[in-house]
């Protein structure tokens, strides 16, 4: 693998880049792997990776359907933060954002991560309570957070309307200064390019429609391009995952709804980190292109159409101009949708399922980039070691039964 | 956006109108207690979640307030068909628990 530096782009300017070797390799699929990894979205690369890595198990295949990060690795606002209210989600989500800070170093690839904050908006004493009570939560678990009074909003983004007008009034808010977004494709193709350096086969335009079973246990895939035999195999395909676990015979607690994301014409910077409204319900921040993006409440119903429906839009918009009247003015010029795999409790099903050797990365919702690192880490291990990383054993299938459930509704930003 | 006709008032109209109201299929299993946490589990969490025609049942809450069926394909969102409750019969997702009643949380 080529190491990318500073020297390297001078070397390349040297010959007008037109001499970089690509970033990983398209195989064909082996007829046999130890792992065969269903997804090439972050989760799916990023588990790779870490068996490659971390657990030493290089022969792995990447099946994905289409190209890498083309699902919702692709399609989300790119939202990282460890603000959960619970104790098993603070210190999963807390894991992921400790190693996004570390990632453009350990893959040698640029994630663009850019810790600006992320601050949640108060319209009502009772959601300022709400905030404090949470906050306190996070600080408690020595995970910093911060309460905002309406001077420290209004400086931390001045061109948020705070009048007492306003047709919802800020009253405060809750910030975490860690808390900011990353380039998503840089992730995904970040991971399989590590992936692939270490040995990993990553295999696009390659389909799965089926899997086999020997009695309880699994043996391998079924694609576009033939059986493929597999001593373990992961699903990681997102709103998909029913589709796929219903195929390996795995019934799943799991809705799939459109969230749609948009973005204005690109204008100079106006906005640091991500902003959260969840009354009005918006989330906001600026990409490094300029593009002011939004995104909202999910879709009022399960579909797995990539496109998103015209209410959610509307109303997404409408409470971003509720919070930033200035950009009235702004061309909506993108709008899209990815369809994401809502659990129960808004929190990820992760880890083991009824079928032997057969494993699932599912129910990430509407949060599933920030965990992109920590999904993939956790996940090697389980897979390698066939029991529950300790981070994830909260977040088995089995809590549906038990009624331990993990809910983070409101903390996951989205109402579904 | 959906165009709904509704079956009770008769008028087609947009989907803001209307409320979805979770899988057509589950049925509320008649007496809950000899069920294991397993079995009750299973009809309260595990869904079809089908990709292509679902059954549904739906709400026209800002409208004559009716209940009905919808055959929605989850792909393209074409709508196969529209139905009063009555006209088709609830099948049982959740193996052989099917006497019940209906149940209305999604």
């Amino acid at each position: 693998m080529e190491n990318y530096s500073l020297w390297s782009l001078a070397k390349h300017a040297l010959s007008g880049h037109r001499r970089w070797t690509p970033a990983w390799h398209s195989r064909e699929p082996r007829s046999r792997y130890d792992v065969v990894i269903v997804g090439g979205g972050g989760q799916g690369l990023a588990t790779a990776y870490y068996l490659a890595k971390n657990h030493g198990i290089t022969n792995v295949a990447v099946l994905e359907k289409g190209w890498l990060g083309g699902g919702n690795t692709g399609r989300n606002t790119t939202a990282i933060r460890s603000n959960y209210f619970y104790s098993e989600s603070t210190n999963f989500f807390e894991r992921s954002l400790k190693l996004y800070e570390g990632l453009s170093h350990e893959l040698n690839y640029n994630v663009m991560l850019s810790q600006h904050g992320a601050l949640t908006l108060a319209h009502s004493p009772h959601q300022l309570d709400g905030l404090e009570r949470w906050s306190n939560s996070i600080q408690l678990q020595g995970i910093d957070a911060e309460m905002f009074d309406l001077a420290q909003v209004r400086e931390f983004m001045p061109l948020l309307d705070t009048s007492p007008s306003a047709r919802y009034p800020i009253l405060g808010g809750f910030i975490q200064r860690r808390g900011g977004v990353a380039r998503h494709d840089a992730v995904a193709w970040g991971y399989a390019r590590g992936a692939d350096n270490l040995g990993v086969d990553i295999i696009q335009n390659c389909e799965v429609t089926g899997f086999r079973r020997s009695g309880n246990r699994i043996k391998g895939v079924d694609t576009k391009n033939g059986f493929i035999e597999a001593d373990k195999v992961v699903i990681a395909v997102a709103g998909h995952s029913s589709v796929l676990a219903q195929m390996a015979g795995v019934s799943l607690p799991i809705t799939s709804v459109p969230l749609q994301a948009m973005v204005s014409e690109p204008i100079k910077p106006v906005l640091s980190g991500i902003i959260i409204s969840p009354l009005v319900h918006a989330y906001v921040s600026q990409s490094d292109r300029g593009e002011i993006l939004m995104g909202g409440r999910a879709d009022a119903y399960p579909s797995y159409g990539q496109r998103g429906t015209l209410p959610a839009l509307e109303e997404t918009v409408s409470a971003t101009l509720n919070l930033f009247p200035t950009f009235s003015r702004l061309k909506l010029m993108r709008q899209w949708a990815g369809i994401v795999d809502i659990s129960p409790d808004s929190s990820p099903i992760l880890g083991k399922t009824p079928v032997t050797a057969l494993y699932i990365s599912t129910g990430w919702g509407t949060g599933g980039f920030k965990a992109i690192p920590v999904g993939g880490e956790t996940l090697a291990y389980t897979v390698a070691n066939d029991r529950p990383h300790p981070l994830i054993e909260p977040f088995g299938m089995d809590r549906f039964v038990t009624g331990r459930f993990v809910y983070e509704a409101a903390a996951a930003g989205v109402e579904h | 956006m959906l165009r709904i006709p509704c079956p009770y008032c008769g008028s087609t109209r947009d989907e803001e109108e209307f409320t979805f109201g979770g899988p057509l299929e589950r049925v509320r299993p008649e007496d809950p207690q000899q069920l294991n946490d397993a079995q009750w589990a299973d009809y309260l969490f595990t869904r079809k979640n089908a990709r292509g025609p679902s059954m549904e049942r739906w709400r026209h809450t800002f409208g004559c307030r009716q209940w009905f069926g919808i055959e929605r394909d989850t792909v393209s969102h074409a709508l196969l068909r529209v139905f009063e409750l009555g006209a088709v019969r609830r099948a049982d997702t959740s193996g052989g628990l099917a006497v019940g009643d209906v149940h209305e949380a999604a």
